[in-house]
């Protein structure tokens, strides 16, 4: 057998030495444990508690097992630190019928806004939104002056343009439910969406 | 004759329409890049640097002292570790109706994921493939590794 035939059978020997391809469940941030199913050929093996496990080779159904925090720290470290950080939303209000923000909003939005340039390649989404007094044509440029005031100001404190987008969503996506022609401080406000 | 050249030009809009509509829509940006870290894109290898965005197709490749971070148009988190291969096969995810789809291949190394609005909304939209399996994502967090000892 020459070296050129020889290649082939050896990294198939490696692919059968490697181990099987492993499969951790993690609690989220909020502790909450979502649910994986892993399927092949062999059959479905459904993941759905806090640090279960699957372990899958070739076509034979994945085994179940279980594993911890410590163990998991230790094999996957590396990889769970270059987790990029959880999108993050802010809700800032504004007085009646302007795009001027509250004097509760005003005094919170420096610590909004340096918590956002703490964030790598930050992307800003700012929404506006108003409550049911007026015409929808006048809310929807008045939710969109309140999303664009925000903007500016982020601008202002040195923020890139091009990575902020914003829309005004009128008195559609109500924060308070209300029929309509309702003053409603909670819904004259802007969501703040940063990732 | 002339019905036949519309129909065949009207054919022709339309999927280079479709084609530019998925090349072109951002599917995620790097947050994170640690060491060697590339993007093969098109035939062509680019080196990753944080900003970056990614697109449907491309692939990303981790170096032994490599890792990277991604965060997605839906609020999903990736992130490969050393020795990695990932192809992010296909995406597509509509802002305003959350449908959408995220398939992924894991070829080698490890990937940790933490699921975003596509899985959300709809059950096993997102899948990630290993040589041996499918995983049908129903949320949130959960860590892959090929061939490990």
């Amino acid at each position: 057998m020459n070296a050129r035939m020889l290649l082939p059978v050896l990294a198939l020997l490696l692919a059968a030495c490697a181990g099987p391809d492993r499969i951790v469940l993690l609690p989220d941030s909020d502790g909450k444990v979502g649910k994986l199913n892993v399927s092949n050929a062999g059959g479905e093996t459904l993941l759905d508690s806090a640090y279960a496990t699957a372990s899958a080779k070739g076509d034979r159904k994945a085994d179940a097992g279980r594993t911890d925090a410590g163990t998991v720290n230790q094999q996957f470290g590396v990889v769970l630190a270059a987790l990029p950080p959880a999108p993050v939303s802010y809700t800032l209000y504004f007085t009646s019928d302007t795009d001027e923000l509250t004097a509760d909003s005003r005094a919170l939005a420096p610590a909004i806004l340096a918590k956002i340039a703490k964030f790598p390649a930050a992307e800003v989404v700012v929404i506006g939104h108003t409550d049911t007094q007026g015409s929808d044509d006048y809310n929807d440029k008045l939710s969109l002056d309140r999303a664009r005031a925000v903007k500016r100001q982020l601008i202002a404190l040195g923020f890139d343009a091009a990575r902020i987008s914003v829309a005004g969503r009128g008195k559609r996506e109500l924060m308070i439910v209300t029929k309509d022609d309702v003053a409603e401080p909670r819904n004259r406000r802007a969501e703040v969406l940063v990732r | 004759m002339k019905a036949k050249l519309l129909g065949f030009l009207l054919v022709a809009g339309l999927s280079a329409t479709a084609a530019s509509a998925t090349a072109d829509d951002v599917a995620g940006v790097f947050k994170v890049v640690n060491g060697g870290v590339s993007v093969l894109r098109q035939g062509a290898t680019l080196p990753a640097t944080v900003g970056m965005a990614v697109y449907q197709s491309d692939q990303i490749v981790t170096g032994s002292d490599g890792s990277a971070g991604i965060t997605f148009e839906d609020n999903a988190l990736l992130s490969l570790g050393p020795s990695s291969r990932l192809a992010l096969d296909r995406f597509a995810f509509n802002s305003t109706t959350h449908d959408g789809a995220f398939e992924t291949t894991l070829s080698s190394g490890k990937l940790a994921v933490v699921s975003g609005k596509i899985a959300h909304h709809q059950l096993d939209a997102m899948k990630v493939r290993t040589p041996s399996s499918i995983l049908g994502v129903r949320g949130t967090k959960f860590l892959v590794e090929v061939g490990g000892s």
